[in-house]
């Protein structure tokens, strides 16, 4: 069984999607009135992709066990991944609008599955830097029964100031975990100012490859050359790979791109609205506002 | 009075080891972690017998809690270990993200525990684990008291499938005084001694100082029960508010500090149920330092003498509260 058979879409509807995705995330935050605005939107290409392109899973059983394993490292950007999985069908379209809600599935950061917790969601994350040595451990795990799922860990370049993500670097590539592929969301913003005045990062790639990991820079805005990055990270045998993408926090909304201050904020209502009038409608249509009575699913009850 | 005798000594952190060889063959799932003081630990066994199933992650503990938790993610039953400062302390976030809160059946396995640890000195005296396992939401905590307590503990806590496991145990080589036939089931607290003016609640190592002091009391005609909480969390609650009930004093020991251990659980519990005259033997907020178990067990007043005074400090503050009521 191939879960996503289903879910590959063409480059164009990828961009069509990945655009939705930018509009749900725009009318979510303007709903929730906070969460993270700047990297989910500069991520809507590369879970654009994963989720209608790479990834197998089976929405409709997320414990599925061919599933490929995704970990989001860098929790705070939840956004992009709730709006993913909703348009990927793990859950209802018009939850969306419960994010940071009391009761809610759609935790400010992600959290685990038993009470919470949102179908596709693995375990929690939002304290930051621990993503890769779960990641490393499921595949080591994954690895001993001589199953070959795939495990994906993405992180924020921010993130990378945790040690703990070089103590997991160092054990993938110690322990040859080529079924393992890391995205690092390279858009130089983080909290307090730019990544390289928080804290330089630079000379990224070298720090990777130097770790003993096969490191591939790409264009994470762009969807043909981030596809194609992946597919050649899942072909190299022997080590890890990193895709090091290049993203522009904020993409697709003139007055957010580029800027580190959108790192953490949610659009005011006038914001957002001149947000959505930049991102066309797509032909996958917008959510429509949950109703708690009538919708509230029975996990949340 | 029941007499408990010492069968032999061997170390507790002996039994986590003998009981990893013997799971790692009964449980194909079964893992084993090492941050680099496998010897220390006694992992290195397990590790010869089954060098597949066996991580090495170096002198990393945040990434040796994240890889456990993902193995078990992915169907693994980790035993993660280390010594206890690195086991609890250093990796707290690690446990309390990645393995509390996601609830991952993660066994944390830490030797070296409390100031008996002795020459490496206060950095290595782990003092406070218990105090910062027990108070993360999903977690067990166990202390289990000899040679073959430890080794049950390991084995049983394969029951638990649901969240994590902390199991606190020592260095050195202490006195056997449990046998196959005592009773062992987590959260099931065993009276060792039967006693009636008061109850002395241990864990651990001073499980064997308490029957000693025990001794010393029924020498000057005072009936002290024993009772070995060896799980700490979830606590035997039943058997405290019986022995409060019953010997209306209370004396807890423990190797760890005295705030937020075994002491402040059962007075935690006491205060909202039965508030009970109670004494607490533990290391009172201060680091350790270097020197022998038994010696930096006197100096830091968790010593069995220790207990005994407690215990007659508690009898007093018993009397004077009869005393009040009466008035």
């Amino acid at each position: 069984m191939r879960g996503t058979d289903h879910q590959k879409l063409s480059i164009a509807d990828l961009k069509e999607m990945a655009r939705q995705i930018r509009r749900d995330i725009i009318k979510m935050l303007m709903i929730s009135k906070s969460g993270h605005s700047g990297g989910p939107l500069g991520l809507a290409d590369i879970f654009a992709s994963l989720y209608f392109n790479i990834l197998k899973y089976d929405p409709q059983n997320p414990t599925w066990p061919g599933r490929d394993y995704f970990f989001l490292s860098a929790g705070h950007l939840a956004p992009v991944w709730y709006v993913t999985l909703a348009r990927a069908g793990f859950y209802p379209l018009s939850e969306m609008s419960t994010l940071r809600k009391i009761n809610t599935r759609l935790q400010g950061h992600p959290a685990p599955g038993y009470t919470h917790g949102l179908p596709g969601v693995e375990i929690a994350s939002g304290a930051l830097g621990q993503g890769m040595s779960i990641a490393v451990g499921a595949t080591i795990g994954l690895r001993m029964d001589q199953k070959p799922n795939h495990v994906y860990v993405l992180h924020g370049d921010g993130e990378l100031d945790e040690g703990q993500v070089w103590e997991g670097l160092m054990t993938a590539s110690h322990y040859n975990l080529d079924n393992l592929t890391a995205i690092v969301d390279r858009n130089f913003c983080q909290i307090d100012e730019r990544t390289e005045k928080v804290m330089k990062l630079e000379p990224l790639a070298d720090k990777w490859r130097s770790f003993g990991w096969n490191v591939i820079e790409c264009d994470g805005n762009r969807i043909e050359e981030f596809l194609g990055a992946m597919q050649e990270a899942r072909n190299f045998k022997g080590k890890p790979s990193v895709l090091i993408a290049r993203t522009f926090m904020g993409k697709g909304v003139s007055f957010m791109e580029d800027d580190y201050r959108w790192h953490g904020v949610p659009p005011s209502e006038e914001q957002g609205k001149q947000a959505l009038s930049e991102l066309e409608p797509t032909k996958f249509g917008d959510f429509v506002m949950f109703e708690w009575e009538k919708e509230v699913p029975e996990v949340v009850k | 009075m029941v007499s408990i005798q010492s069968k032999g000594e061997k170390a507790t952190r002996q039994g986590f080891s003998d009981a990893l060889v013997e799971l790692g063959e009964e449980n194909p799932n079964v893992v084993v972690l090492g941050a680099d003081v496998s010897g220390s630990v006694k992992v290195d066994a397990f590790a010869k017998a089954y060098p597949d199933r066996f991580i090495s992650v170096g002198v990393a503990e945040a990434d040796m809690m994240g890889v456990s938790a993902g193995l078990a993610l992915v169907g693994k039953i980790p035993f993660a270990s280390t010594y206890g400062e690195f086991a609890a302390g250093r990796p707290f976030d690690q446990i309390r993200q990645s393995i509390a809160y996601s609830e991952m059946p993660v066994k944390i396995c830490a030797s070296h525990c409390g100031i008996t640890v002795g020459p490496d000195g206060a950095t290595h005296q782990s003092l406070e684990d218990v105090a910062l396992m027990r108070v993360l939401p999903h977690m067990t905590v166990i202390s289990p008291c000899d040679y073959l307590e430890t080794k049950r503990a390991v084995k049983e806590s394969l029951s638990i499938t649901k969240g994590p496991v902390y199991i606190r145990f020592f260095r050195d080589n202490t006195p056997m005084f449990t046998d196959e036939a005592t009773p062992f089931q987590i959260g099931k607290a065993n009276t060792l001694i039967d006693g009636t003016d008061i109850t002395i609640i241990a864990a651990g190592l001073q499980v064997w100082e308490a029957i000693q002091a025990a001794e010393m009391l029924q020498a000057k005609k005072i009936s002290a029960r024993v009772i070995n909480m060896h799980t700490i969390k979830p606590l035997d609650r039943e058997v405290i508010l019986k022995a409060a009930k019953e010997t209306g004093a209370i004396v807890t020991a423990e190797d760890h500090q005295i705030h937020c251990g075994l002491g402040s659980a059962v007075s935690e519990y006491l205060a909202q149920t039965l508030p009970t005259v109670q004494e607490f033997v533990a290391v009172r907020d201060t680091f350790g330092e270097s020197g022998k178990g038994v010696e930096l067990m006197k100096k830091y007043g968790i010593a069995r003498d220790d207990i005994v005074k407690a215990a007659k400090r508690a009898l007093k503050r018993k009397k004077g509260r009869r005393g009040e009521k009466a008035s």
